[in-house]
């Protein structure tokens, strides 16, 4: 286990198992103070945090700047509409504004793929990825993975089912990083046209049916069904996607009787998931909400303690 | 490596300070012992064990970790090992003994002030320590205390467990194998 600090967490592609082990390990103690009646610690004081939100997010965004707030850090939100990109300016002139106002933490949330990349290697800040595009998403992996740890003490052996639009979609990438490397078996569902051309990086397994994925699963990842896409000939209509894709309680029975079913939310209630199973005894929907800010506070924490920039620190 | 203090001496200090709180407060109103992690919390616990032969009264127990709270957190500590604080209970309006293992800089009883007034508004506050070993770089003072030792700047002063399984402390110059607070000897 190094005791370094965290430049960068752009992905968790490339991270090692023991990094990842060491930010859910400080994300337990987190966990503890957001639930103190006071729920706020010093230890970030003085240090700046910039939410660089370059596409809407609420929950992302809120979950990034709790976390700040209760380690102390001052944070900023910069939003997409509301800022100079929307009169013309260039990332690239974003970020070297940003770098110059003397940020520890950048955190950035883009539509392009490899945006918190190009950031990071433009400023003196360390870099969050909040969601690049199609890329990763990679905090949103971790506090799957912290969940799933709470209630079933283990990742390891455990048969995950990732359903959607695995494509486009960032958290599937990232989870298909992730829970593999703990020893999970992954699969991955979701209509053809919206798979993965290649799954050739990864450890897991493909259906294009949601049934075969669902059987004997231990964890059920639903993934939200982006409107963005629908009446392209990706997915013709809501309605037939949530026929034959939807999470039903029917569809869960198949599903180990414990099984946890987990989204990242927002949720499509009646599309990607049925009523009944969102608010029903497996849903840990919530959970995940409390474990991200827990998670978020880990890696801010990571990223902004120790000098910045010197890797030499007493 | 030199014992300053023996198990039977630190037994009989810790009775003494459990006597001195009791006569300082009197009916123990709202009293709390309140552990600073990790050294702290198992001289707690005696503290509150010998108050409770005294007096037959059971005493409010937490433990507070102060890694969060520490004024060099942001900038030392890259991979701090932080433990849960446990305050099951609000502090407001109660009489609260902090309890730690040594005394030296201050600065950990500082960083223990901070923490615990996130968990309510006590109506007092003291510091109960085995040893002080002076080097104060604050204005922070032990109310109860077993014994003030002088050490050189080279040397470390621990609370560690003996072979006879009691808590016993120890001057070691610095550099030498660390024990965990509250931990075995090898």
């Amino acid at each position: 286990m190094t005791g370094e600090r965290l430049r960068h967490l752009l992905g968790i592609e490339g991270l090692e198992l023991a990094e990842i082990e060491r930010i859910l390990h400080l994300a337990e103690t987190f966990l503890e103070v957001s639930r103190r009646p006071v729920r706020k610690v010093p230890t970030l004081r003085g240090k700046t945090v910039l939410n660089v939100f370059f596409e809407a997010s609420t929950r992302t965004r809120s979950s990034f700047e709790l976390a700040g707030k209760r380690l102390g850090a001052d944070v900023m939100n910069i939003g997409g509409s509301a800022s100079s990109t929307s009169k013309g300016e260039s990332l690239r002139d974003t970020i070297a504004t940003l770098d110059a106002m003397h940020a520890d933490v950048i955190v950035v949330r883009h539509s392009a793929s490899g945006a918190a990349e190009y950031v990071a290697e433009r400023t003196r800040a360390s870099v969050v990825n909040a969601g690049d595009g199609m890329h990763e998403h990679p905090t949103q992996a971790l506090l799957d993975a912290f969940t799933i740890r709470r209630h079933r003490q283990r990742i390891e052996g455990l048969k995950v089912a990732i359903c959607g639009d695995i494509a486009h979609s960032r958290v599937a990438r990232s989870n298909a990083w992730l829970l593999p490397l703990f020893g999970a078996e992954v699969r991955l569902a979701g209509p053809r046209t919206l798979l993965p051309r290649s799954i050739a990086p990864w450890n897991v397994q493909v259906f294009d049916r949601i049934e075969p994925a669902l059987e004997g699963a231990d964890v059920i990842m639903m993934l939200r069904i982006q409107r963005e896409r629908l009446g392209s000939s990706l997915l013709p209509s809501l309605r037939e996607y949530a026929r034959e894709f939807g999470l039903s309680p029917e569809r869960l029975a198949l599903a180990n009787q414990d099984a946890l079913v987990m989204h990242p939310g927002p949720i499509n209630r009646g599309v990607e998931i049925s009523p009944e199973v969102a608010d029903g005894p497996h849903s840990v929907i919530l959970d995940q909400v409390e474990s991200g800010v827990a998670v978020r506070m880990a890696v801010l924490y990571l990223c902004a303690s120790g000098e910045p920039v010197t890797p030499e620190g007493g | 490596m030199r014992e300053l203090l023996d198990a039977e001496s630190v037994d009989r200090g810790l009775r003494r300070v459990a006597g001195e709180i009791l006569e300082r407060h009197p009916g123990q109103q709202n009293l709390v012992l309140l552990g600073i992690r990790r050294g702290g919390v198992p001289l707690a616990r005696r503290i509150g064990y010998w108050i409770e032969q005294l007096e037959s009264v059971k005493v409010a127990f937490g433990t507070v970790d102060i890694t969060l709270y520490r004024d060099d957190a942001a900038t030392a500590l890259a991979n701090p090992r932080i433990g849960p604080s446990e305050v099951p209970f609000s502090l407001d309006g109660c009489a609260v003994v902090l309890v730690d293992d040594v005394i030296h800089t201050g600065r950990t009883v500082r960083a223990a002030l901070d923490a615990l007034l996130d968990y309510g508004r006590p109506r007092s506050v003291e510091l109960a320590a085995v040893i002080d070993r002076g080097g104060r770089e604050l204005p922070i003072q032990p109310d109860y205390l077993i014994r003030r030792v002088e050490v050189g700047p080279s040397e470390r002063v621990d609370v560690v467990v003996g072979s006879g399984g009691q808590p016993v402390v120890l001057a070691r110059p610095y550099g030498s194998p660390s024990i965990a607070p509250g931990g075995t000897l090898p």
